[in-house]
């Protein structure tokens, strides 16, 4: 499949080296029209999101200001926001979120330097604009990126907001006894500060995607102020963990763990006349269904949030006409694995080791046939309806990283061909075998009604195809922990076949694709607490990704990961869906929400419609 | 007494102390991680998640960890939430009065029912009140809560639009509104609670009821022709209310057992939602302080149910 993309991307390349940079700077001085080069890249295989990102690149970015839908004329006078949450948030100090409940109620509160839009854009908050190749925020070497912040913005204590913070985010969040969740993204990096309004991330090396600290749901920043003295063993006494002063559009009022968080207006908002609500109450607990119903049936809450429930019964709540449901969409995926390794033969104590080999999904003739065997389309439809998009890529978006070059069908019957052909020959049973290994898969998964269902339709098929099937539902609190001594956790996969969804957090596949390189495997050693649990080990995967994380030109890097999704779907990962953030709201309330941060990440933007 | 008092509370100890190492055991047998979500996030590092697990003694040996618990728990630290990173005696007692409002006011329901009807119903059994009451005491409590619960909503919220369903501990209103809104939304999980409980009650009084109406003298009180409202008062009710009292003081931990559910159902911020979201957050020092909580509530009704039975019951002494 991949050989398709090779030689458009190629034929690009061959021209980018000088006619691209004529081109480019046409855009700039208005020569040629933007929508020309755009046409002019399509015809070269190139998708319009990756050429609106050349020209990002060259800081001819064109982004839609989501700010310019806001229709209040002055801050206030909206009376109360309240938002219903079925999981409670537990904590709200961003830097010890443990599930996006907690980023989500400390996101009311803190805000960071830049958030994600809907595209998967960048939109500055705390930060005077979005550094560039082209304003110098961007290190042409790839080795820095340099952040001017918003003048006048003060701490809801009325202290300013200033670079001190800033770097003392990262020294706080980067010191392992402070036990941050958001270590990941600080304790690699160094930051300086240059005067008070601006700061200089430094990277150990080259690094293309340098919108990780200080952005979205793990860029949110506190005080120093009030954290200074809690750095470290002491981190979990400030009292500034249950009180938070932000610089957020509001004032914390009340909060009580796993139940409420209230907060009131910022009458010292740093973007003029917002907020629009008075105040903002955000409850949880319960469960999603009569969340929804809270919403869209007896309109008790504005907005209920993250609606796992089946489409069949969110369509009847909607049709009372109180409310409506919104969906976004990021680069959720549910997918299939196939195990690269054998899950039943031990080897130094270990299932589903790499020295060993899968005894029938080794074979390509195997795989293209699972491939075929998988209704997407009915999946889709019976059982996901709105809530999920059926896709043949692992890597969805933003879309300048979705391939074009993929497909998907469902065919029992060519699957049934491909196994026969590949001397795959049914016996007796009905169940084909070769050599003596009969096509018998189990195939996990955790406990989740729409899961099953699904683990349903493909056995049927497999069934058809001579394939037979023993379906495993694991309780989600056991197939999703990090327990070494349970062999039935999704990162042991000592199954033939598991299907989850995993979830990327930021606009960037860098870390998302992590899942299918060979050095992150899961294994013993490890603890299993590798990346890649599908065991898949392609070299060429491999060399895709070394390549992307060192390109510094945004179109390339965009170009190899879209290759290295082409490769791993060809292998032994079979895309499900495309899963939407789905949301319910209020009839008059205006959201403005994206699938690449928190649903709150724009909250200021919010208001009703009167 | 006293020295009976004293013996029962050396007793306890030991039993709390064997319920707490089987609840311990229990906890940390049960599969799931307190990081667990962690694990699902692509963009935290397995490093962080075992820094967390190494932090939190979560990979040190069982006994350890007991020990650990236990020397904290005697002196006064009840442990430290992983989910929310705060003392777990600061998460309860935040929850305690929510909990005490809502499964106190349903026992005071249940016996303003349970105690009228279960009396009136002795007196003429058989007769039509008695047959009403005891079927709908025997649909009371084979209905669960938390299908009473759902069906209150169903009716009460969603069809008729009457009460709120759910629960707000503290009400943005003043005054004579600020009572309002608390009753408002609290009448259904507590006549869910109530009535359960008010459905085996009813049963229990009229059977004690029952038992005493036949005795002599109840009888030589009739003769001495007291009216009908005393004997019934003075005489029966006060003598078969002994076996009803120590029921219900037995009754209480189960009742805050069952407001779990409850809870869950009305987001009534209570201990036992915290339990349930302890639970499904794998934050074991929540879950281990919880069930001992009500482990210690068991042990001292016990206790209490006895003292009460030897008070009201003078033929009863302590040895």
């Amino acid at each position: 499949m991949h050989r398709r993309l090779a030689r458009p991307v190629g034929k690009a390349k061959a021209m980018r080296e000088r006619d691209l940079q004529h081109l480019i700077a046409g855009v700039r001085d208005g020569r040629v029209s933007r929508r020309a080069f755009v046409q002019r890249m399509l015809a070269l295989g190139l998708t319009a999101p990756m050429a609106g990102m050349m020209l990002a690149q060259e800081g001819i970015a064109q982004t839609a200001d989501l700010r310019a839908a806001y229709k209040p004329a002055k801050a206030g006078g909206g009376g109360p926001l309240k938002l219903l949450f079925w999981q409670a948030p537990t904590l709200i100090n961003p830097h010890f979120a443990v599930g996006t409940k907690d980023q989500e109620g400390s996101r009311i509160f803190y805000e960071p330097l830049a958030a994600w839009d809907g595209e998967g854009n960048l939109v500055p908050i705390l930060a005077a604009a979005i550094p560039s190749r082209e304003n110098g925020g961007v290190a042409a070497d790839g080795r820095s990126v340099t952040w001017r912040l918003k003048p006048g913005v003060k701490w809801h204590d009325g202290q300013p907001f200033g670079a001190d913070d800033v770097v003392f985010n990262w020294e706080y969040a980067a010191n392992p006894a402070t036990a941050a969740t958001t270590a990941g993204s600080y304790k690699d990096i160094k930051v300086e500060k240059i005067d008070d309004l601006t700061v200089r991330v430094v990277f150990r090396e080259p690094t293309p995607f340098w919108a990780d600290a200080y952005v979205s749901t793990v860029g949110m920043i506190i005080p120093r102020h009030l954290f200074k003295d809690y750095v470290g063993e002491k981190s979990r006494d400030a009292p500034a963990n249950l009180a938070p002063v932000g610089t957020g559009a509001y004032r914390f009022a009340e909060f009580r763990p796993g139940d409420i968080i209230r907060g009131v207006r910022n009458p010292d908002y740093h973007v003029p006349n917002r907020p629009y609500f008075d105040t903002i109450e955000m409850k949880g607990g319960g469960d999603a269904v009569s969340a929804a119903r809270a919403v869209l049936q007896t309109g008790e809450y504005d907005y209920a949030w993250n609606m796992q429930v089946e489409d069949e019964i969110l369509k009847r709540l909607e049709a009372e006409g109180k409310g409506r449901i919104e969906m976004y969409y990021g680069g959720n995926v549910e997918f299939i694995q196939l195990n690269a390794t054998d899950p039943w033969t031990e080897v130094d104590g270990e299932r589903a080791s790499i020295k060993t080999q899968h005894p029938a999904f080794s074979d390509p003739a195997v795989r293209k046939a699972m491939n075929l065997l998988v209704n997407r389309a009915a999946v889709q439809q019976f059982i996901y309806g709105r809530t999920g998009r059926a896709t043949a890529n692992i890597l969805n978006g933003p879309d300048r990283f979705r391939s074009p070059n993929t497909r998907f069908s469902f065919d029992a019957d060519a699957a049934a061909q491909i196994l026969e052909e590949a001397g795959w020959k049914k016996g007796g049973d009905g169940i084909r075998a070769k050599d003596g290994k009969r096509l018998k898969f189990v195939y996990q998964t955790s406990i989740n009604a729409p899961r099953q269902k699904t683990q349903a339709i493909i056995k049927q098929a497999a069934q058809k195809a001579g394939i037979e099937m023993e379906l495993k539902s694991i309780p989600g609190s056991v197939f999703f922990s990090s327990d070494v001594a349970n062999p039935d956790t999704y990162p042991h996969f000592y199954a033939d076949m598991q299907m989850y969804t995993w979830n990327m957090t930021q606009a960037d596949p860098g870390v998302f694709m992590l899942q299918y390189v060979s050095w992150e495997v899961a294994t013993k050693e490890n603890k299993w607490q590798g990346r890649n649990v599908s065991r898949i080990r392609n070299a060429e995967a491999d060399a895709c990704y070394r390549a992307a994380q060192g390109e510094l030109d945004l179109v390339k890097r965009a170009a190899q990961f879209i290759r290295m999704n082409d490769i791993v779907v060809a292998e032994n990962v079979l895309p499900l869906l495309h899963r939407a953030q789905v949301s319910a709201v209020a009839g008059k309330l205006r959201t403005v929400q994206g699938g690449w941060d928190n649903s709150l990440a724009f909250l200021a933007e919010w208001y009703r419609e009167t | 007494m006293g020295a009976y008092l004293l013996r029962r509370l050396l007793i306890a100890i030991p039993s709390l102390l064997g319920i707490s190492l089987i609840l311990f055991t229990v906890l940390a047998l049960a599969p799931g991680d307190p990081f667990g979500e962690l694990a699902t996030n692509p963009n935290v590092p397995p490093e962080v998640r075992a820094a967390l697990r190494a932090k939190y003694g979560l990979d040190d040996p069982l006994l350890m960890r007991y020990l650990h618990w236990l020397t904290a728990m005697l002196q006064g630290d009840w442990g430290f939430s992983f989910a929310s990173r705060i003392d777990v005696d600061d998460l309860i007692l935040q929850r305690l009065p929510t909990t005490l409002f809502v499964v106190g006011s349903s026992q005071v329901l249940a016996l303003l029912v349970a105690v009228p009807v279960g009396i009136l119903a002795a007196l003429r059994p058989y007769s039509l009140l008695d047959q009403v009451a005891n079927t709908l005491a025997f649909v009371g409590f084979s209905l669960p809560t938390f299908f009473t619960g759902l069906l209150f909503i169903l009716v009460f919220s969603l069809k008729l639009d009457w009460l709120p369903f759910v629960y707000n501990a503290d009400v943005a209103a003043t005054g004579w509104r600020w009572y309002w809104e608390h009753l408002r939304q609290a009448i259904m999980p507590i006549a869910v609670l109530g009535l359960f409980q008010a459905a085996s009650y009813t049963r229990y009084v009229r059977a004690a009821v029952l038992d005493v109406a036949r005795l002599d003298y109840v009888t030589t009180a009739r003769a001495k022709g007291l009216g009908e409202g005393a004997v019934t008062l003075r005489h029966i009710a006060r003598n078969a209310m002994i076996p009803v009292v120590t029921l219900v003081a037995l009754q209480i931990p189960a009742v805050f057992g069952g407001a779990i559910v409850t809870e869950q159902i009305f987001r009534v911020p209570g201990i036992g939602s915290l339990l349930i979201n302890a639970m499904l957050a794998n934050d074991t020092p929540v879950v281990m302080a919880v069930t001992f909580v009500f482990a210690c509530l068991v042990v001292l009704f016990n206790l209490v149910a006895d003292l009460l039975y030897g008070w009201l019951d003078p033929r009863i002494s302590f040895r």
